[in-house]
């Protein structure tokens, strides 16, 4: 018999140890990325003619990046790699992919996503301007291009990657002019007991706060947004500044010509929701997410979710969980693992999940902000709908839940398929009805789950 | 007109030369479309329901906001397609009558 056929989505920490694992028992999966180099988010890489080295770019993570990277280079002769490879769609037990303007079907006998996750967006007055990008993109664009997204930078949001950024701006020598936290020091106290259970990760946070404040970075803790200002001059539109409330309800401003915005992660889970797996609310996050077992099996036989794509619990925990899906899918398919080593890896993914509920806990993702949010802010960027819209969808067109009001008012029907606005949508109309979160429902995902260009060559069989 | 990024570092690369909307665009090599017109300038494209710029936003291919054209109608994803040398991309789409 023909070796079976694993297809793992992603590359990131999760994805590379999946495949590790595959490879360490045969197999040679095949490996789709839709970015140019193996790394994911977190362990993105910078292009080859760039010269930092690990320690600038991942800081206390080199180590962790640089065995990944190491890992995968070692991995290469033993699977196949497909860079620049979008997975789209996934039908009749084949994934649809898109390279270089070419579409395919490939069949598989299982399938690990380790599609991982974005940044988790709440909207504001003034955030679809130039100059406003995701906390994530604000590091990429360190990271990956060694430039900063303006001279002078405000990070606004909650979570850890707000003070990792900024950190990571005040070192590359762009002083961040605020760093604007939406959760207070109260609710910071109370995660501190999921905290706790990897203190070396949570002294680091304290270090990068401790370091920016330092150097005379201002960190405001339970802030509210309020917008984000505007200038338009021979310059064109852009960024002026940021209008938040302070904790005491006071109106301040701040100076900058770029905003970083992020409220913790949401995982990217189409391939999984196209695949008909079973979700289920999951309250600590308040996002829907595909339903698994502890190993990462899904309610589809064959298929796998790991990594932030599964529920955010870092990188750290995707290598670890990526791996045990990987055990789990060999394990379904009748070849025998260690179960010493399952055992090992639930083990060590214990803490991981202690430490996300109290991230959520600590920083916990702003949805109350969603109620007052004036009827003329644009929830959906793609398309420009706007909260008024939403809350005419669910009040007189009588919208019960998301996907009823994407058919009125068009949220989430545009280009990112309610990748940024979709939770914040739910939010909305949740709270227009005054109804609890989990009845606003969840964008149904359709293919292709990315724009495919229009010029498309190939044949799907 | 100012650009809105500011390099940091890694500044010794080769330039290269695109062309963007008919001028020529100074960039060096590894960076990405986008990287190169926010170098230069303050957006890519205009919204098409409020006509008002964009600059991207995820930079990680999952917004969508950042799509340029090439002068032959393809639309590039500017944040993960690199500036290449000789590239001509333009910031409005072509109408689809003129491709």
């Amino acid at each position: 018999m023909d070796k079976p056929v694993v297809i793992v989505v992603g590359a990131g920490p999760a994805g590379t140890r999946a495949a590790q694992t595959l490879t360490q028992a045969g197999l040679r999966p095949i490996v789709l990325d839709e970015n140019r180099q193996q790394g994911g988010q977190i362990y993105r890489r910078q292009p080859e003619n760039f010269v930092r080295p690990a320690s600038k770019l991942y800081g206390a993570s080199a180590r962790s990046a640089t065995a990944l990277h190491t890992a995968f280079a070692e991995l290469l002769p033993h699977i196949e790699y497909r860079p620049e490879t979008l997975a789209w769609g996934v039908v009749d037990q084949q994934v649809l992919v898109e390279h270089n303007q070419r579409v395919e079907a490939i069949p598989y006998d299982a399938l690990i996503i380790a599609t991982g996750a974005t940044d988790r967006i709440m909207p504001c007055p003034g955030w679809t301007l130039p100059g406003v990008f995701t906390l994530g993109g604000a590091q990429i664009a360190l990271k990956a291009q060694a430039c900063a997204v303006g001279a002078a930078p405000v990070f606004m949001g909650t979570g850890p990657l707000l003070y990792l950024v900024a950190w990571q701006y005040l070192k590359a020598g762009i002083k961040p002019r605020a760093v604007l936290d939406t959760s207070s020091l109260k609710t910071r106290i109370k995660g501190l007991r999921g905290l706790r259970h990897r203190p070396a990760i949570l002294a680091q946070g304290v270090r990068y706060m401790a370091e920016l404040m330092r150097a005379g970075v201002a960190l405001h803790a339970g802030i509210q947004p309020v917008r984000i200002e505007e200038r338009d001059d021979e310059d064109g539109l852009r960024v002026r500044g940021v209008t938040w409330r302070n904790s005491r309800g006071q109106l301040r401003h701040t100076v900058g010509d770029a905003v970083g915005m992020g409220y913790g992660l949401r995982s990217e889970t189409q391939l999984a929701d196209l695949l008909k797996c079973d979700f289920a609310f999951d309250p600590t996050s308040r996002q829907w997410l595909p339903v698994t077992d502890e190993d990462g099996a899904t309610s589809q036989q064959g298929v796998y979710t790991a990594g932030d794509g599964a529920g955010i619990r870092g990188a750290d925990g995707a290598e670890y969980a990526g791996a045990l899906a990987a055990l789990r899918c060999l394990a379904d398919l009748g070849l025998t693992v260690s179960a010493q080593e399952v055992a090992r890896l639930r083990k060590a993914l214990e803490p991981m999940t202690a430490f996300r509920t109290g991230l959520e806990t600590g920083f916990p993702w702003p949805w109350r902000n969603a109620a007052s949010l004036p009827d003329e802010t644009v929830i959906c960027r793609c398309e420009n709908v706007t909260a008024g819209d939403i809350r005419r969808a669910a009040g007189s067109l009588d919208a019960p839940e998301l996907n009823r009001a994407k058919a009125f008012v068009r949220v989430g029907m545009g280009r990112c398929q309610g990748r940024m606005c979709g939770l914040a949508g739910a939010e909305v109309l949740a709270a227009a009805r005054n109804i609890p979160i989990e009845q606003a429902g969840r964008i149904r995902s359709a293919a292709p789950i990315k724009p495919l260009p229009a010029k498309i060559r190939g044949i799907m069989t | 007109m100012k650009g809105l990024f500011r390099r940091v570092s890694e500044t010794q690369r080769s330039p290269i030369t695109i062309t963007v909307n008919g001028q020529p665009v100074t960039a060096l090599e590894g960076d990405t479309i986008l990287t190169a017109l926010l170098l230069a300038g303050g957006q890519l494209r205009m919204n098409e329901f409020d006509q008002k710029p964009r600059a991207g936003f995820c930079l990680m291919g999952a917004c969508q906001d950042c799509r340029v054209w090439t002068e032959s109608g393809d639309e590039l994803r500017a944040c993960s397609t690199p500036a290449t040398p000789g590239l001509r991309i333009v910031t409005a789409e072509v109408p689809w009558t003129s491709q």
